[in-house]
């Protein structure tokens, strides 16, 4: 390696089969205490509904299971090593005292069905953090219920379609710019409407004029995300908003990237009629290697009536209850209330920081970003040249001449110790760098990044090659995908 | 603020390498008019040992301390230690979705073990890494067959848990989905007369859960005949987990929409759960969710990654098979630890406990209660018909501290005064005579009550 990193070493790492090596009949890691009621003949009692066999499940003991997962954990990056600056996926701190007052007994080991009288602790936690998300977003109602920020989108355009289906007629389409994320057209399609795309301007916003053009009678709302996949804060917001308006569409707002404006601004106070959160994004809970997340929907009044059901209401009584008598709602989009674990994480993020800390927290996101877009301006080619705002879209045009792409800049990257930023997204700038730091980053840990990044651009020039056949340092080389989508191996088999 | 890892000199010198001179500077894209000049109204900034106590003090009004006979799709098993200390790992906790394989081989594998054990489970050929939960697994399954089938109806068990088929019901409002509902006999199973007369040559699939939402196992073979001699595809949702230590798994379904809570997920209020798909390996590119590969890397070095991807929303957008982007990956790695911890043995020995705990509460409460259902085999939960109001006997339960079983008017009205009652390994003796000592108070009371009403009649 020509270029010395000064954030990352090597060093052993166990190697460790699959679970199924290790297993061999008789070795146990459970202990059920004695039962205490007759036991029962289960052939007797189930007849030909008795298993007798669990075929290949593993047999191994207590010791063998933690050295399994610990051995794999320390495979993986993570936040908790260094900057994980993956673009619209918002990968800060995960404040260790949300997993604590998740744990609380009561919290942990509370029934959904249990009676109201005895769910008040959880009903309080559901309400406040839903007042706290009211006022953040500057929106009247919200619901809690889906399950991450794709299922939001589909809760939010379920209330947009019953909302105009109320006023007569559903109409037909959803306006999508060119930079959304791919949730939000396999979104639309899912409650059934048609997608038509609408295009960015020179400088990376919706072009107001194709809006116009655009928009009409059919169109039933437009989802945006704000500040886009640009990182780019849609400056004519409010125009976009009144042209909808103008001809009855609903503002949707994708609020992948409120990280960006939390604090300093408010989407209700824009013009946005509904939007989603990701509490794991922006609130803090884990990302936890693809989930849970938690994708709450805020909305303006007038959408109220169409809210999932049931609904967290305070009774005349004082206590707070759930409220099913909703004869306009949209239905259900999951069982019971949401991923109820989320709220409690994202509840103790917001005291954590108090409306101070919640702008300061913003604040620095955006510092950070603009930190890097000037570190590496120049060096990396910026398409657009608007501000920044919580994150920075570069692209390879310069190393590509040398036949480097993103991809493998984003695999040296590796070699220096940092996670890679989000690659290829959004589409409309050919091989992108989208690079989000978040608040978390201290400087020396930017200061790295850059460096590394700088470095990585030097060896392209001097010895492409290495870059190309990055990443060098890894337990693995680079996976042959085309070979595993080819032909699928999906599980292990003996 | 204590999470923010910056000096004020430091921000300082940061705002001046960049060349600006204030914060406000960089906020400058925002039209003035609507950044917000006020604090917002939330509760102010609070010390950890604060929040904690806060939240201590949500755990007091939220049935600390109380035992429970609630099931319906979310259960109270033992959760082994070792699965908070595993899953709190930051290299687990703090990461997110494996795209970059080089740097997520403990993820991945641990995806590709979990995707192998519920195969082994199921009776499946392959299963996804995750949905969001039992309810929403149990619609894109739907789903999934209707675009296998190329039909558009679906047939649905009346003894699907109630709030699955709500679920289900708003996702199919808006795709064309017409669906039917197929009833339940006097043994709680599904009514095979009423399903052969509700499939029609335009059902794609007949939608049924077992054990069902009573607790009662269905003859799946039977309906699996049914359903695929008219052409359909038959899905089942599986919403207590742990009974797949001893009940035969549906090996005749098509599809299989899972709920994984029962293996070592807190109940948590109702969530994060962890629900999975798993099917037959034909149907594979029609699966919604994450899916992870085996393969080599350059040297040919065994490793895994994300496959199959052209079914996702990333790359296809409005042509996916869903959108579907995070799913409960840290919820499916409690799964996996659970289902390790057990294993071979002790699932099929967590899952006997079960059976023997509910079969002696059902004979408790069947002397002095009456029992629904008792002609066909049951698994955890069982359902009581009581002469009181279910209702007042779980608040006079509730005075012991006892969480009795759950009324089910709300959605059953057609079966009275019944209530649905779940025993778990955690379920002790004495908790069980309790409760049916309650009840059979309760059903002596009513009987007196009315034998007094008679006595002045006569």
């Amino acid at each position: 390696m020509k270029h010395m990193t000064r954030k990352a070493t090597r060093h052993v790492n166990q190697n460790e089969g699959l679970i199924f090596e290790k297993s061999s009949a008789g070795k146990a890691a459970w202990k059920l205490p004695p039962l205490d009621v007759p036991e029962v003949d289960t052939a007797k009692l189930l007849g030909s509904a008795e298993r007798v066999d669990l075929g290949n499940m593993p047999e191994v003991s207590e010791i063998e299971i933690i050295r399994h997962f610990t051995r794999l954990s320390t495979w993986n990056y993570a936040i908790d090593l260094g900057m994980y600056p993956l673009g619209s996926c918002t990968m800060k701190y995960n404040p260790r005292v949300n997993e604590a007052v998740a744990r609380v007994e009561g919290i942990a080991n509370g029934h959904p069905y249990q009676p109201e009288k005895i769910s008040q602790g959880a009903l309080r936690i559901i309400k406040t953090l839903s007042e706290c998300l009211n006022e953040i977003t500057g929106l009247d109602a919200i619901t809690l219920q889906p399950a991450a920020g794709a299922h939001g989108e589909m809760t939010g355009l379920l209330m947009v379609r019953a909302y105009h289906e109320s006023k007569g007629n559903a109409r037909k389409k959803i306006l999508i710019p060119d930079s959304a994320h791919g949730t939000n057209p396999a979104t639309a399609a899912m409650v059934n409407y048609a997608v038509e795309n609408l295009k960015s301007d020179s400088r990376g916003m919706v072009d107001i004029v194709a809006l116009e053009a655009q928009m009409n009678e059919d169109v039933a709302a437009l989802m945006l995300t704000n500040p886009n996949t640009l990182g780019i804060f849609e400056q004519q917001i409010h125009k976009i908003a009144d042209i909808l308006h103008a001809k009855g569409g609903l503002l949707y707002m994708d609020g992948a990237n409120m990280n960006a404006l939390v604090g300093k601004v408010r989407p209700g106070d824009f013009g946005v009629d509904l939007m989603h959160l990701n509490l794991h994004k922006t609130f803090s809970t884990p990302h936890g290697g693809g989930g849970p997340g938690s994708g709450p929907v805020a909305i303006k009044k007038m959408l109220e009536p169409f809210l999932p059901k049931p609904v967290v209401i305070a009774k005349s009584d004082g206590t707070l209850g759930f409220d099913y008598d909703r004869p306009q709602s949209v239905g259900r989009v999951r069982a019971f209330y949401g991923n109820f674990g989320m709220f409690v994480r994202a509840l103790a993020y917001i005291q954590a920081n108090g409306p101070d800390g919640l702008r300061q927290t913003t604040e620095d996101a955006v510092l950070n970003a603009n930190y890097i877009r000037k570190g590496l301006e120049g060096v990396y080619d910026l398409p657009y040249s608007t501000p920044t705002m919580h994150e920075v879209v570069f692209s390879d045009k310069i190393q590509a001449k040398k036949g480097v792409r993103t991809m493998d800049i984003a695999k040296r990257l590796i070699d220096y110790g940092f996670h890679p930023y989000t690659t290829a997204f959004p589409l409309i700038v050919p091989g992108a760098l989208m690079i989000e730091p978040t608040e978390s980053e201290p400087k020396e840990e930017l200061d790295l990044f850059i460096e590394a990044m700088r470095s990585i651009a030097e060896e392209v020039e001097e010895d492409p090659q290495t870059v190309l056949d990055a990443p060098h340092s890894t337990r693995v080389s680079r996976l042959d995908e085309t070979a595993a989508a080819r032909k699928p191996v999906l599980r292990w088999k003996p | 603020m204590r999470y923010l890892p910056k000096s004020p000199a430091d921000r300082e010198a940061m705002l001046k390498s960049i060349g600006l001179r204030s914060v406000d500077d960089l906020f400058a894209p925002i039209p003035s008019e609507y950044r917000l000049n006020r604090d917002l109204k939330i509760p102010r900034q609070m010390a950890e040992s604060e929040i904690v106590d806060f939240f201590r003090q949500r755990s007091r009004e939220n049935g600390d301390g109380y035992t429970s006979f609630l099931g319906a799709g979310a259960y109270m098993h033992y959760r082994p230690v070792i699965i908070d200390s595993l899953i709190s790992r930051g290299e687990f906790l703090t990461a997110y979705t494996p795209y970059q394989a080089e740097i997520s081989q403990g993820t991945l594998q641990s995806i590709f073990e979990f995707q192998t054990m519920i195969c082994e489970l199921t009776g499946m050929e392959v299963a996804n890494a995750s949905m969001y939960d039992g309810s929403t697994a149990g619609a894109e399954a739907v789903m999934m067959a209707v675009r296998l089938t190329g039909r558009r109806s679906v047939v649905v068990a009346r003894s699907l848990h109630p709030e699955y088929a709500e679920v289900l019901a708003t996702y199919a409002t808006h795709q064309g989905m017409p669906l039917s509902t197929v009833g339940f006999g006097d043994d709680g199973r599904l009514n095979l007369k009423e399903l052969e007369n509700s499939i029609t040559v335009d059902t794609a699939c007949v939608l049924i859960q077992s054990p069902n939402f009573f607790g009662t196992i269905e003859d799946v073979e039977a309906i699996a005949d049914v359903a695929h001699r008219h052409g359909a595809m038959l899905v089942v949702s599986i919403a207590e987990a742990v009974s797949l230590g001893i009940i035969e798994p549906p090996r005749s379904a098509d599809i299989i929409a899972m709920e994984a809570q029962s293996f070592g997920v807190p109940l948590g209020f109702g969530g994060p759960y962890c629900g999975v798909i798993a099917t037959r390996e034909k149907n594979v590119r029609q699966m919604p969710g994450r899916l992870v590969g085996q393969t080599v890397d350059k040297q040919g070095k065994r490793g895994f990654v994300l496959t199959l991807a052209t079914r996702e929303q990333h790359i296809r957008r409005e042509k996916a098979t869903s959108n579907i982007c995070t799913n409960q990956a840290l919820v499916a790695l409690m799964v996996n630890i659970f289902m390790t911890v057990y294993g071979k043995v002790g699932l099929m020995e967590l899952a006997k406990q079960n059976l023997a705990k509910t079969a002696y509460a059902a004979s408790q409460f069947a002397r002095h209660g009456k029992l629904l259902f008792n002609d066909a085999p049951r698994f955890n939960e069982f359902v009581v018909q009581t002469s009181e109001d279910p209702y007042a006997i779980d608040n006079r339960l509730l005075g012991h501290k006892i969480v009795g079983g759950l009324p089910l008017k709300k959605f059953y009205p057609e079966l009275g005064n019944a209530s649905l009652w779940c025993c778990t390994e955690m379920t002790t003796r004495s908790v069980i005579d309790t409760a049916a000592g309650l009840v059979a108070e309760s059903e002596r009371s009513v009987r007196s009550a009315k034998e007094e009403v008679e006595e002045v009649a006569r």
